[in-house]
């Protein structure tokens, strides 16, 4: 928790609702984007018990299993839900643009469009995943045949829920996630994860604040829970109730087709207050301006959906239950990589996330006072073009000299600490050495060198390229990881 | 004293500890209203109720019924499936059988549990049901557990059956973490029953059974816990509880926390006893939403990281006054106050579209 966003959440609370965090939004949001409410039956590893999905406010179509236990109709739901899923996804795979590889020497194909899931809260999360593990690897032949649509899903539910794993993906988020990201409430991180009550402070009822709305929103009575986990007093007075009546009718046609729709009636209760605030939520965050990198990332997720789905066209398998030494490795390393870059990305983009590196001695704001474009450094074997420009800032400069800064004004620049020289007066003066960004030539380009009285900020944190590490091929695992895995499984 | 923690509780008979409660308690341990609460066995769920936050803990039949029936199917047969899996995880020959001592259900409990599990002998044996009993903050707290107490290769240990489920090898890491810290005081109340009948407590394994139900069916996997790091938790905060004569003297005179009694009484009376509320307690003490209430406007309601990224400082108030630089700063707040003020203004600067 960085102390400016500590102070929003002590602003939220003074002024009775929540704060910004974010002057743009660091998220891609899909114009027709899959939202999802799921819940499930408490006690069981994972069984659906209903879920409202759709694409649309007005188009919320709701899936049930009348008897969450029965293992068939746990599969019929996910049949079902495939049902759904499988043609939003399979609707994205119309036009693809041509992207240059290998530095212009190749060409691969992606989708020009990517779907996304949105799902209440983490936990929604967490229950695709099971989900998907307790459908990918189930057969439409043997023992206990399911559709054959349903290891499909299962394969596309893990897919959906590994993307969600890695900092600045949004093919699958979490609504609370996405909120809170740009706005501070007046309530803890565990509170948080509560969607009603998150909303509560973002968008207090007139006449209330935030901490009212947020209060009434935990009374289960009043206010659902945001799923998957239902309210324990719904469970034993109606759920119950219903469920048996619906086991006691199985003989007679009509009285199960009664009791079925008491059933929908009674989840459809409790899903669709989730549901409107799922959209409410949507909105929100569609009123923010994008950030002008989330573009890049959203590429990301659309080259990910495109190889998973040439992978599922090949007849690909399954993912594995857990990784492989190298494969854990090589996820892991790009998981790091990515909570790197996304962090610098949102900083480049937003100033109130950069502000937060300022505070930490990670960025300065100031403002230029002299500039040397022209410089020439020719003390090497070729003169090259090393512009020189002094900045006046009042902010603390931790930086020492010789350090590497960027600018995002200018993100393919960089500028080396050449003279900190503090004065009495509480400014700092700051002299920088320019180089890259400025063309081939001798001579700068305009506007490619900041100008006297141009205000830049100046940070250490860089969004260049990070490259990747070199792990050996599976079958050369080293002994220290257990060994090459068919060595491994014996 | 016992009269002064009656006279706490009100008329009722004091609640019933459970390994639930004394593993919260311990997690918590600087609040004096909760040990104070607990030591007197109050009826907090009626308390907090009365007060006008009840507390919602409740539980689903569903999870309930789920609980029993993986319970009843691993203790049918006289145990053999639950001996079994104990065996084979603790790598030990599989006994071709055990005795199966229910030690639950009649009156004598504690005495019967002190006889049969203190009786000595090697051979295998599965004790289900024991009470067993723990000093908790100066007070002798009966334990009820519904965990077996497995004796294999002359070493007792403490066999704990959840239905939450193991999926490759994976479970919800707070599940885990509750059960262990539960574990463990069945552990330690274990070896302290053994060392009063002067046997070696070392009988008593840190290594716990958990059964859980495998991947998302209904077969049982045992894993091994291992719970010395959560007994010594255990025993440094149980140890570190104030002893509830000390707890007691600072509690006014005529406190009570007698559902019965008028609500503004019992409130105000509450206030007189420090709490010390964190997000954390929502999920394990009924009394947290009026803790909450009570602590609104304080930094520390917002949980641990906001309060510490605020430097500490207590009240929301002072946060926004010294960020503002309208109130000059305490002598020890001179450090936050100026984080604080550097905060406001890049804050309010970016907020203005300030450029950066």
């Amino acid at each position: 928790m960085s102390t400016l966003r500590a102070l929003a959440r002590a602003q939220a609370v003074a002024a009775g609702r929540a704060q910004p965090v974010a002057t743009v939004r660091h998220l891609h949001l899909s114009d027709r984007p899959l939202v999802l409410v799921p819940l499930a039956l408490a006690g069981e590893a994972n069984a659906p018990l209903a879920a409202l999905v759709g694409t649309a406010p007005d188009e919320a179509r709701l899936l049930l299993v009348p008897q969450p236990r029965n293992r068939d109709q746990r599969f019929a739901f996910a049949a079902e839900l495939a049902g759904v899923l499988l043609p939003y996804l399979d609707s994205f795979r119309g036009g693809t643009e041509a992207v240059a590889v290998d530095r212009g020497r190749d060409v691969r194909h992606r989708y020009v469009d990517a779907p996304q899931l949105l799902v209440p809260n983490p936990a929604g999360i967490t229950f695709l995943r099971l989900f998907g593990r307790s459908t990918r690897f189930r057969r439409p032949d043997g023992d206990h045949p399911v559709h054959p649509s349903v290891p499909v899903l299962g394969r596309w539910l893990t897919f959906f829920a590994e993307r969600a794993e890695q900092p600045g993906s949004a093919a699958l988020v979490a609504l609370t996630d996405a909120l809170t990201l740009h706005w501070a409430t007046g309530q803890s991180a565990v509170e948080d994860l509560h969607l009603p009550a998150v909303l509560g402070w973002l968008d207090p009822p007139p006449g209330s604040t935030g901490a009212e709305a947020a209060a009434r929103a935990e009374d289960p009575a009043v206010c659902p829970p945001a799923g998957p986990a239902t309210d324990p007093d719904f469970d034993n007075h109606r759920l119950a109730p219903a469920i048996e009546a619906y086991a006691a009718a199985e003989d007679d046609p009509v009285a199960r087709a009664a009791a079925y729709d008491v059933l929908a009636g009674l989840l459809r209760d409790q899903l669709a207050p989730t549901w409107e605030l799922m959209w409410r939520g949507v909105g929100l965050l569609r009123a923010v301006p994008p950030g002008a990198r989330v573009a890049g990332r959203w590429a990301g997720d659309r080259d990910a959906f495109t190889a998973h789905a040439e992978h599922v066209d090949a007849g690909g398998g399954p993912q594995p239950r857990r990784d492989g030494a190298v494969a854990a490795a090589l996820r892991l390393q790009r998981l790091e990589r990515a909570l790197t870059g996304w962090a610098v990305q949102r900083a480049y983009d937003d100033p109130l996330v950069m502000a937060e590196h300022r505070l930490a001695g990670e960025a300065f704001v100031g403002e230029v006072t002299l500039a040397d474009p022209k410089r020439v450094d020719d003390s090497g074997r070729r003169p090259v073009l090393r512009p020189r420009i002094q900045v006046v800032t009042t902010e603390p400069v931790p930086m020492p000299v010789g350090a590497t800064l960027f600018s995002p004004a200018r993100p393919g620049q960089k500028a080396t600490v050449v003279f900190v020289t503090p004065g009495a007066d509480g400014k700092t003066d700051v002299v920088l050495e320019l180089s890259g960004g400025m063309g081939r030539g001798l001579t700068a380009p305009a506007g490619s060198v900041p100008e006297v009285g141009e205000r830049i900020c100046l940070t250490s944190l860089s969004d260049g390229f990070l490259p990747g590490g070199a792990f050996p091929a599976p079958e050369e695992t080293p002994w220290t990881h257990g060994g090459p895995p068919e060595q491994h499984a014996e | 004293m016992e009269d002064r923690l009656g006279e706490i509780r009100g008329g009722g008979p004091p609640k019933r500890h459970n390994a639930r409660t004394v593993a919260a308690l311990t997690g918590n341990p600087g609040c004096t209203r909760r040990a104070v609460l607990d030591s007197a066995g109050a009826d907090k769920p009626a308390l907090a109720e009365r007060l006008g936050f009840p507390a919602r803990f409740g539980q689903s039949r569903f999870a309930i019924t789920r609980g029993n029936a993986f319970e009843a199917q691993l203790k049918a047969d006289g145990g053999v499936e639950l001996l079994r899996l104990v065996a084979e995880r603790l790598g030990v020959p599989v006994p071709a059988g055990a005795t199966w001592t229910d030690l639950g259900g009649d009156d004598d409990r504690p005495e019967r549990s002190r006889a049969a599990l203190t009786a000595g002998g090697v051979g295998p044996a599965l004790f289900d049901h024991p009470l067993l009993g723990l000093d908790v903050a100066g007070r002798r707290v009966h334990l009820e557990p519904d965990l077996v107490a497995a004796r294999l290769a002359g070493r007792f240990h403490v066999v704990e059956i959840k239905s939450f489920p193991v999926i490759d090898g994976q479970a919800d890491p707070a599940k885990v973490a509750a059960a262990a810290i539960q574990s463990a005081v069945y552990v330690l109340a274990l070896r302290e029953l053994l060392a009063a009948e002067g046997h070696d407590p070392e009988l008593v394994s840190h290594e716990v059974v958990l059964i859980c139900p495998r991947d998302f069916g209904n077969r049982p996997v045992a894993s091994l816990l291992d719970v010395r790091k959560q007994l010594l938790v255990l025993r440094r905060q149980l140890a570190r509880m104030a002893r509830v004569d000390d707890l007691l003297a600072t509690v006014p005179a005529g406190f009570t926390a007698d559902p019965a009694a008028d609500p503004a009484a019992l409130a105000a009376g509450l206030r007189q006893v420090p709490a010390r509320y964190a997000p954390d307690c929502l999920a394990v003490c009924e009394l947290a939403q009026f803790c909450r209430h009570e602590a609104r406007g304080h930094t520390g309601a917002l949980g641990r990281p906001v309060r510490e990224a605020l430097g500490g400082v207590v009240e929301v108030a002072d946060v926004l006054a010294l960020a503002e630089g309208g109130r000059a700063p305490e002598p020890e707040q001179a450090e936050a106050a100026a984080l604080l003020r550097a905060a406001a203004r890049l804050r309010a600067d970016a907020l203005t579209g300030n450029p950066a």
